[in-house]
């Protein structure tokens, strides 16, 4: 390679400014400028100029060759979760640029910043139908927080700056950009300037006092005051606020799904997980509450159950930064149309220490209760196969919560987030919204990408896995130190349950006949094992622990484990199913 | 809970003068199921900046939700949501008829008069008359005039200025503000 190791990064790419390169080093460049070292992408023809341009620059910035596009923008996504920035795709035109789409849908539910650069067709081939030829601007617009097609290579620059600060400003979210293959071809003379403003897009709402003041007097006001919060906490970087919040009135606080990590699990304050399969307490006691403060999150279907049975005692008051979330699902007494971290910090300022120990014993009481009817029975099984939730148990007790942990979705997703101590900053990484099987495996890479010494561990369903289990290739190619637990119970669960509750036990196209995945892993060089045995468990998931590279593990679970507690859809949060 | 009613609504939207923007805009109402009444697009006295009205009907609350989703648009500067007595507006139409007929009776030339419409061409085989106005005048001449065999009838979609004093220059200068907190 020609180009010196010695030379800075900043060098390196100052040498560029007010010289003539093409549109495909000024992409590179650009992305450099945007301080970019990882991107997860797949190459094709529309895109080759890129893949040529990135070959001069394998010493700055690192590519990683995924086996499918939705694998590279589901490890951006896992990258940014964990970094908190904006993680970096690209594809090819046509199937390259539709195989994002599943991903970049994820992250716009999802709020995750990622930037997508597709290759397109040489722009007079527009509308021919040409080779490799989609309308990836009209197909993503529906899922995209912005997106944009490039014809001319000096427009480069100015919208690749512009994409990242949309996708991280603001209510984060995926940008695409599509770019023409003559437009990475021509050459134009590259200045770059970073975006500091759009006039039509005001990311960060200006606080308003009187909100404030209407809430705090709320909440002194109230007997039963209820924090629930999301993950607008994690994303605004708000966890000490939330805190500090919480205990300066005793409030009982609890989590949302992708709120997990937020708050410490250990903290007398917390009082666990919602929804659907949430904990009892908190799902009941939202409609005991009197004052229900709700912070960065969107009172999602899975979270609240029938509306018109939700919280209708309570005078609401919501933290969001999306305008458009105030109002949308539950009506709110007093909104805060503000950025989490300055709201929670106004609002503590305003607030009286109290205290609500009474209130608290209740949900230590729902504790108790649900303790006693399923969490010891998941956790601590005495005969049986083994069970989900004492996988979970152990990992988290063997990594004392402090691992990333990533899933996928169904069964297993709702017994993790039940069961693991997310004690670590930004360590839960999931497909919430979406809901999209064949998140975890890739996202696990980028995740284990997103920080270094981070330790990584996916746990998917047998379902799942195979959505992207040639992902595997990745791992094995950069030598990913993830750690992969498979729950197979041979179902698919979650979709199982259901049938089992809902349609009178017709197991409609849920079982699997199941491949062996340690042979699997095997013929990635990726050292794996499967459990069938409690006794085995705890041993062998130390010892994947202790195993420095790649790990797969298959943990042979109960079959018909059925995940409880259980809100039905359409039903209130009050009527909770606990078996 | 009680059912709120559909209503008509006259949204107002202020744009960066972008290709792609009114995708963006009408997905918003078909992802709901929205049906979109009229809808019309052009620039403002600010060059650059366009202005979508777009006509729809819905129950309130379902509105403003809409037009919470349109403002979060990247080149969106401004929605408006406006109720029937909130605004100023007009639709043109225009209505061919056989010019034989115009010239057999004076009945077409009166409904001319007493609907304030005018004719805008007279050609040997047909006559074009335009008329601006809200639409159940618009619908109610064109009922008139179909004995008169109305060979071709088209309507604009509606425009519409606010009774707000706030102008468009200033709007922008708010936001271009508002843009640059951080």
């Amino acid at each position: 390679m020609e180009t010196a190791t010695e030379i800075s990064k900043p060098e390196k790419i100052n040498q560029f400014e007010g010289t003539e390169i093409s549109g495909a080093q000024a992409i590179i460049l650009s992305l450099i400028n945007e301080g970019v070292d990882t991107v997860f992408g797949y190459p094709g023809g529309a895109i080759m100029p890129v893949y040529d341009a990135l070959y001069d620059f394998q010493d700055t910035f690192k590519h990683y060759l995924v086996r499918h596009e939705q694998g590279a923008v589901h490890a951006a996504q896992g990258y940014a979760r964990v970094s908190g920035k904006p993680g970096v795709c690209l594809a090819t035109s046509g199937p390259g640029a539709t195989n994002l789409i599943t991903g970049i849908a994820d992250a716009q539910i999802d709020s995750t910043p990622v930037v997508c650069i597709t290759g397109q067709v040489f722009a007079p081939l527009l509308g021919t139908d040409a080779f490799q030829e989609t309308d990836v601007v009209g197909i993503s617009m529906p899922v995209t927080k912005w997106n944009y097609q490039i014809t001319d290579a000096s427009e480069i620059p100015e919208v690749i700056a512009k994409a990242f600060y949309i996708a991280k400003s603001g209510r984060p979210g995926p940008v695409l950009i599509d770019i023409t293959k003559d437009a990475q071809v021509s050459k134009f003379i590259y200045e770059y300037k970073k975006c500091i403003n759009i006039r039509s897009y005001q990311p960060k709402p200006v606080i308003k006092p009187k909100e404030v003041l209407a809430a705090a007097s709320l909440i002194n006001e109230a007997k039963k005051p209820y924090i629930v919060f999301g993950q607008g906490v994690i994303i605004a970087d708000a966890q000490k606020e939330l805190l500090s919040f919480a205990e300066k009135a005793q409030i009982p606080a609890a989590s949302t799904l992708l709120g997990l990590s937020a708050f410490p699990p250990d903290h007398p304050l917390y009082v666990g997980y919602l929804g659907m399969h949430g904990n009892y307490g908190p799902n009941i006691k939202t409609n005991e509450c009197d004052v229900l403060i709700a912070v960065g999150m969107r009172f999602d279907d899975r979270v609240t159950g029938d509306l018109t049975r939700y919280a209708k005692q309570a005078k609401v008051i919501h933290i969001e930064i999306d305008e458009a979330e105030i109002d949308k699902n539950v009506k709110t007494d007093v909104s805060i149309h503000a950025d989490a971290k300055e709201a929670l910090q106004a609002l503590t300022e305003h607030i009286k220490p109290n205290m609500h120990a009474e209130w608290l014993q209740e949900f230590r009481e729902c504790e108790k209760i649900e303790y006693e009817k399923i969490t010891k029975k998941e956790k601590f099984p005495e005969s049986g196969q083994i069970k989900m939730a004492e996988v979970v148990e152990q990992l988290s007790s063997i990594t004392d919560g402090n691992a990333v942990i990533v899933t996928d979705v169904g069964q297993h997703q709702m017994v993790t987030s039940r069961y693991y101590q997310f004690k670590s900053r930004r360590s839960n990484i999931t497909s919430g919204g979406l809901g999209t099987m064949g998140f975890a495996l890739p996202a696990a890479i980028g995740a284990r990408l997103g920080e270094d010494d981070r330790e990584v561990i996916a746990i998917i369903g047998d379902g799942g896995i195979q959505m992207s289990i040639q992902e595997l290739g990745t791992i094995f190619q950069y030598n990913i130190p993830v750690k992969i637990v498979i729950l197979n119970n041979n179902f698919l669960g979650m979709v199982r349950q259901w049938q089992q509750l809902f349609f009178a036990k017709r197991y409609s196209s849920t079982e699997m006949t199941n491949p062996d995945f340690i042979k699997i892993a095997e013929g990635y060089s990726i050292k794996g094992k499967k459990v069938t045995e409690r006794e085995d468990l705890r041993g062998s998931l130390e010892a994947m622990m202790e195993h420095n590279g790649p790990y797969l593990m298959e943990v042979e679970v109960e079959k018909e484990e059925n995940v409880f507690p259980m809100i039905p859809t359409g039903e209130s949060v009050s009527n909770i199913l606990l078996g | 809970m009680q059912k709120e009613e559909n209503k008509e609504f006259t949204l107002s939207i202020l744009t960066e003068n972008k290709s792609g923007l009114l995708n963006r805009i009408t997905i918003i109402f078909t992802r709901r199921k929205i049906n979109i009444e009229a809808i019309n697009v052009s620039e403002t006295e600010v060059h650059g900046v366009s202005r979508f009205t777009i006509v729809v009907r819905s129950t309130h609350e379902k509105a403003v939700k809409v037009v919470k989703q349109i403002r979060k648009i990247i080149e969106v500067l401004g929605a408006f949501l406006y109720e029937e007595d909130e605004v100023h507006y007009q639709e043109i139409a225009l209505y061919k008829l056989p010019t034989k007929m115009l010239t057999s009776s004076n009945q077409i030339e009166n409904l001319v008069r007493s609907s304030g419409a005018r004719v805008l061409t007279v050609g040997e085989e047909y006559t074009i008359i335009e008329k601006t106005g809200h639409s159940h005048e618009i619908l109610s001449l064109l009922e008139q005039l179909k004995p008169f065999d109305v060979q071709e009838f088209i309507k604009s979609g509606r425009i519409a200025i606010s009774k707000s004093k706030r102008q468009t220059v200033s709007f922008l200068e708010e936001m271009e503000a508002l843009s640059l907190v951080s």
